[in-house]
């Protein structure tokens, strides 16, 4: 898909451009400035926990356009130790480490969908969705500019 | 440098200016503990109206200045949190208790003044 972004991640001075594309991105989605906000905050924490946990990875952002709605997905990799017990990690209050207990679940609750695939040796992916409804006056208006 | 701080008698007023790494934050945190005690400084007001950011580490942090501040003997007041970014920092289960939010500059010195026991110092 070539309206992708990708954002490679280093050390914590790339989570400033990460957060920008993302509020681009999310801006061009049509999202509200508060929407915008709670994008760049998740992609803010799952890059953060690249840094701290694994030190190097990327992060994908990724425009998802259906009929009725479109959105902007968030994939953050890095080919680390993975995590043992997603479960565990995602846990409310669990304290490993620097912020992964607030981190994960923080981005869950800013996004819609919110995913983690992960095994021992196998890295780490989180993907995650933040949606908007297309209404009938944004559906008319482009079936208008079609036409 | 993407803070600038001021200082205004015994207050200093830091302004993080544009979106800040996780080190200058930190470094913010250290230079402000530092100056607290070489400055004798009594206040102090953290600008972060310029962040469209605040992350958990950032919400952590800002709650690490004011720990330490206060730990050197001043006291702290965040000022112009933005309204989205309020919306997202409520998001993450953190304690924020100890971050005293106001508005705008003028109510951040007032309430310095109620905090360090000046009420009425000037001729307001």
């Amino acid at each position: 898909m070539n309206d992708e972004v990708r954002v490679p991640i280093n050390d914590d001075s790339d989570l400033v451009p990460a957060r920008a594309e993302g509020r681009a991105l999310a801006t061009r989605q049509g999202f509200s400035r508060t929407d915008a906000t709670l994008i760049a905050t998740a992609i803010s924490e799952v890059a953060r926990n690249i840094v701290v946990h694994v030190g190097r990875g990327e992060i994908v952002l990724r425009p998802l356009d259906e009929l009725r709605r479109c959105g902007l997905q968030v994939i953050a990799r890095d080919e680390g130790p993975g995590i043992r017990d997603v479960e565990a990690a995602l846990g409310e209050g669990s304290t490993t480490s620097r912020g992964l207990g607030l981190g994960l679940p923080g981005a869950r609750r800013l996004m819609d969908d919110f995913q983690v695939a992960s095994a021992p040796g196998r890295g780490t992916t989180v993907t995650m969705v933040k949606w908007r409804v297309r209404d009938e006056l944004e559906l008319m208006r482009e079936r208008r500019r079609r036409a | 440098m993407s803070v600038a701080i001021l200082r205004q008698g015994d207050y200093l007023i830091a302004s993080i200016r544009s979106d800040l790494t996780d080190g200058q934050l930190l470094g913010l945190r250290d230079d402000l503990a530092e100056r607290v005690g070489v400055q004798r400084i009594r206040g102090i007001v953290v600008d972060v109206g310029a962040l469209d950011v605040i992350d958990s580490f950032m919400a952590r942090a800002l709650r690490s200045i004011v720990q330490t501040a206060r730990l050197r003997g001043a006291e702290t007041v965040i000022v112009g949190i933005q309204p989205d970014v309020a919306i997202a920092m409520v998001q993450f289960d953190l304690n924020l208790e100890l971050l005293r939010a106001v508005l705008d500059l003028d109510e951040a010195v007032a309430l310095l003044d109620r905090l360090t026991g000046r009420e009425g110092r000037d001729e307001r």
